[in-house]
């Protein structure tokens, strides 16, 4: 069966916030293997957008389609296919690398060849697997939050500031690991502040200002 | 591929075991805590006839302090670094972590109890007789699965909101009074205290089965929109 091409549809998105409309009228779309640049301001309602497409906040009127799902009527349903990466990892910081992924492999039904190849995707080898979150750095809890990610099979990636806390090199990791994954087939929606760096990933950049999309360019 | 509700269950009681294992705070914080309780209640009270009447209820008033502090821990695991956020996210069944933090608050628990029994033997003098011991195992497993279930179930209530420190206490006091009052009675039975007679701790055991039944089922329906936003 055909893939739709389109597999984020928003068309005059409301979704509430702490009773504020955090985002108030949003067209937005996103194509399959796309990278979309998410930037604005604080308050922009860039991370009420990301969490209304994995279906955390409801949208309470206008249209909204993620996976040809309509996630106004049913939110549950595109979990399964979708991850969100905020600003925490979702990370036991008393447990190993591999640990964590074996968590996550056992709990979403991943066999042990797909948890091998996550690691091997994030360059997880032997010695840092066995390591614990607590003891990692930044850039290294975020390439374990990204192997939890890709276990999960996830279709579609929602990144809330990828990039914050990483020195130089853990941002160009990121910025790699994030090109493989629309490569190899996963749409990839990225909230960032690094407006420049994530231009140079993204495809194309929409800009959101008090919960309306004020251009995309 | 949807996992069955017992695997989740058990890949999540396993992690929480593990992460207690290495933090230790059952051993270092919440045990001495608890021993602390029984033995100022001793020296307080100072009189082996009044301890071994209220060694039950002592034994059970420092296991519910107990449970307070360690449902706290079983659900900051979950949210300090957003991992609740990316069960829910990536369709994780509620029913399977429900169980699985239940399984692991049960088992640190009994661990509690345990050692808390030992003590009230030791320091209280009670005696415990075949029959007594069959009724105390009866109750301790019993009261240790309704606390385990409605421990987790107030858990994922707060495990969001702001002040869930203080409101945690405040919401489940008032909800396992049952179960003090239960297995109070029941051990008081168990333990011959205060001229009670063993069989007469059993209908207190059968409240406790109860209250176990109703919020493990309550928990299993419930759970998964109690952690939603």
């Amino acid at each position: 069966m055909m893939q739709p091409t389109r597999v984020i549809d928003f068309v005059d998105a409301v979704a509430v916030y702490n009773d504020y409309p955090a985002l108030a009228g949003v067209t937005f779309s996103v194509d399959r293997q796309e990278i979309v640049l998410l930037q604005g301001p604080n308050g922009a309602g860039k991370t009420t957008l990301l969490r209304a497409c994995a279906g955390l906040i409801p949208v309470v009127r206008g249209s909204a389609h993620v996976l040809g799902v309509d996630i106004a009527i049913d939110r549950e349903s595109i979990r399964e296919r979708v991850g969100l990466l905020g600003h925490q990892n979702g990370l036991f910081a008393e447990l190993t690398i591999a640990e964590n992924v074996d968590f996550w492999s056992t709990v979403v039904g991943a066999t042990r060849a797909e948890r091998d190849a996550a690691m091997q995707r994030m360059s997880i080898d032997g010695k840092l697997a066995n390591r614990r979150v607590s003891e990692l750095s930044a850039g290294q809890k975020r390439r374990c939050a990204l192997a939890c990610l890709v276990v999960r099979r996830a279709e579609i990636w929602l990144l809330d500031e990828p990039h914050a806390g990483l020195d130089a090199k853990g941002r160009d990791e990121i910025d790699l690991i994030l090109k493989e994954a629309a490569s190899a087939g996963a749409t990839i929606v990225v909230a960032s502040h690094e407006v420049e760096r994530a231009q140079q990933l993204a495809s194309r950049t929409v800009s959101l200002v008090a919960g309306h999309v004020r251009g995309v360019s | 591929m949807t996992m069955s509700v017992s695997r989740i269950a058990q890949a999540v009681a396993v992690k929480d075991l593990r992460i207690e294992l290495r933090s230790r705070i059952v051993t270092n914080q919440v045990l001495p805590f608890s021993g602390l309780v029984m033995v100022m209640f001793a020296f307080a009270l100072d009189s082996d006839d009044v301890l071994q009447g209220v060694a039950g209820g002592l034994v059970w008033l420092a296991t519910i302090f107990s449970l307070f502090i360690l449902v706290q821990r079983s659900f900051a695991i979950e949210v300090s670094d957003g991992a609740l956020d990316s069960l829910r996210v990536a369709g994780v069944n509620p029913q399977g972590i429900f169980l699985g933090k239940s399984i692991s608050l049960f088992v640190q628990l009994i661990a509690l109890e345990v050692v808390l029994l030992l003590t009230a033997v030791v320091l209280y003098r009670v005696s415990l007789g075949g029959a007594g011991l069959v009724l105390l195992v009866t109750c301790v497993v019993s009261a240790t699965a309704g606390l385990a279930f409605v421990g987790t179930l107030y858990g994922g209530l707060t495990a969001g909101a702001r002040g869930r420190e203080t409101l945690l206490p405040l919401l489940l006091l008032p909800v396992v009074a049952p179960v003090l009052i239960s297995a109070t009675r029941a051990t008081e039975a168990a333990f011959t205290s205060n001229g009670v007679t063993v069989s007469e701790g059993w209908p207190w055991v059968a409240v406790l089965a109860v209250f176990a039944a109703v919020f493990g089922l309550g928990g299993l329906l419930s759970f998964g929109s109690l952690i939603e936003e």
